[in-house]
């Protein structure tokens, strides 16, 4: 009798428990919703092949994002020049070479702590050495250097983590066949932790892309209606454009501000979205 | 192989005075000093912390990952001594093949696993391949049982195929030694017969070094036996004698089941 009321008891706590996590669950990706159901619902209507593929015109009030997007996509890939084989390398010799002291822990802190450090602190140091001293100037090839920088850490921690979830016994028995250390981490690890980098790239890529601070000294221009030429030339980018479009520019419509946003959002989310599958994919494969 | 069909077996490996001490402490060998013959099944056993896996690998210099803070003494193989700092380590891996406790099969096809070693040697032509896959996977008794597909992931494979599939692995190098420690130790009775049936035909072209995983199999396998306490020597013998009348009291009390 005593016990079946403890028991009863005890159930109806475990409900309201599980009811509660429920509801702190669902406020977690409610705003995240409301965000993209907002974005979308306001900036839907300015989408349209002009709006993605011509020039700003009438002082930005009108006419397409192009040089924005353009200017996006490269700053994304010239992040990734640099960032990528750093990242990986530094990555690969910390995992697999650099012995365990108060040397690697130090760089291992170092690195924890970059990527602390607030975006804006980036870009002015990127202006100071890029822009100023390396006389680069205000330069797509300045920003990407300054975005990789800001990158680097985060690629650097995902991509070990990666290599460090592979398990040991294959490392060791690729070097009991006669395996040098390097085909071991070629032929083995690198493979196996492929998937795990390459969503750790894509994330770190990801905020690059989406960052307005590091850009604002180093790049990015207020308005640029071409293309960009070559690497030493300025060019609008989405993050920053949105901020100048929404902050600087009076009388301006709303639906070109929210436009901007979506595609911004969107170019964003599809690089999430690139990365889920290929982690979900991998894990699918995965032998071990 | 030189001694296939001599009478008398030459010693492949000498340990003379070996010690080894790890930083932690936990595992050693004191001053070893014992033969290893060709062509024959030499087995090492002892409880658990008696310096078995340490000295096995010493023998691949596996040695060389852990923490070793001492190290003396020879290990001659074919009268070298393997422990000299300019050793070819990689040479040396090729030539002393290694199968662990635990299966452990590269997250790869079957056919793969088996290439491994000699494609890292740099072995590419596809006849020498084909052929080292289906004599090595013969010789560990699994060929019949995975030759329609090669090429299948090797983790699809059973626990027993698996450490039979890692054995062939190791004789696709074509060694002259072959380590096992423990090999059988997670395996049901019918795959660990079947090692054992492989390690009798195997011991007549290679030098077997076997750490089994019970008295049993030590008294089942053996041509040579040594048992080993706390990383010492206790006694050596050939043949069987070491399980039927051991000489040593500690010898006895271990093979009698009186501690372990």
């Amino acid at each position: 009798m005593i016990r079946s009321q403890f028991t009863r008891k005890r159930h109806r706590t475990q409900r309201i428990g599980f009811i509660g996590l429920a509801i702190l669950t669902l406020l977690t990706i409610t705003p995240i919703l409301m965000v993209v159901a907002y974005i979308l619902w306001q900036g839907i209507d300015a989408i349209s092949w002009e709006f993605l593929s011509a020039m700003p015109r009438d002082g930005m009030r009108a006419g397409g994002i192009l040089p924005a997007i353009v200017g996006t996509v490269y700053l994304t890939i010239g992040t990734a020049l640099f960032s990528v084989p750093v990242g990986i390398g530094a990555a690969i010799f910390l995992s697999e070479y650099a012995p365990d002291n108060n040397w690697t822990r130090l760089i291992r802190i170092s690195i924890i702590n970059l990527a602390g450090i607030p975006s804006v602190v980036y870009g002015l140091f990127g202006f100071g050495l890029f822009v100023l001293f390396l006389q680069f100037g205000t330069s797509i090839l300045a920003g990407s250097l300054t975005l990789a920088i800001m990158t680097l850490p985060v690629i650097i921690s995902t991509t070990e983590e990666a290599l460090r979830a592979v398990p040991q016994a294959f490392r060791i028995v690729s070097l009991s066949l006669g395996g040098t250390k390097w085909q071991t981490v070629r032929r083995i690890v690198v493979p196996q932790a492929l998937p795990g980098i390459l969503t750790g790239v894509i994330l770190g890529l990801e905020r690059a892309a989406g960052e307005t601070a590091p850009i604002l000294f180093t790049v990015a221009a207020f308005f640029l209606p071409q293309l960009p030429s070559s690497a030493f030339d300025a060019t609008m980018a989405l993050p920053y454009h949105l901020f100048v479009i929404s902050t600087q520019v009076p009388g301006m419509p709303v639906q070109i501000q929210f436009g901007t946003a979506l595609v911004l959002l969107t170019f964003i989310l599809s690089m999430n979205l690139i990365a889920t599958v290929i982690r979900s994919r991998a894990r699918a494969k995965r032998q071990w | 192989m030189p001694n296939k069909n001599d009478s008398v077996k030459e010693n492949k490996v000498v340990l003379e005075n070996v010690n080894l001490s790890y930083s932690d402490g936990t595992e050693s060998l004191k001053n070893v000093s014992m033969p290893f013959v060709a062509n024959s099944t030499n087995v090492v056993f002892g409880p658990a912390g008696s310096g078995k896996s340490s000295l096995l690998r010493l023998f691949n210099r596996l040695n060389d990952l852990a923490d070793v803070t001492l190290l003396e003494g020879q290990v001659l193989l074919d009268g070298e001594n393997i422990l000299d700092p300019n050793t070819d380590v990689i040479a040396l891996r090729r030539k002393v093949g290694m199968v662990f406790a635990r299966p452990v099969v590269l997250p790869m096809s079957i056919r793969k696993n088996l290439t491994y070693g000699l494609e890292l040697a740099g072995e590419k032509n596809k006849t020498v391949l084909n052929e080292s896959v289906e004599r090595s996977l013969n010789q560990a008794a699994l060929w019949d049982e995975v030759k329609d597909r090669l090429d299948d992931p090797a983790i699809a494979l059973s626990g027993g195929q698996q450490q039979r599939l890692c054995l062939a692995r190791s004789l696709a190098n074509e060694p002259e030694i072959v380590l096992l420690d423990e090999p059988t130790s997670g395996l049901d009775p019918i795959s660990t017969n079947k090692i054992e049936e492989s390690l009798q035909i195997l011991k007549k072209d290679y030098t077997i070094i076997l750490v089994p995983h019970s008295v049993h199999q030590a008294a089942r396998t053996a041509d040579y036996s040594a048992f080993f306490l706390q990383g010492k020597l206790i006694e050596y013998s050939a043949g069987k004698t070491i399980y039927t009348n051991p000489q040593d009291e500690r010898t006895r009390d271990y093979v009698e089941g009186r501690f372990g």
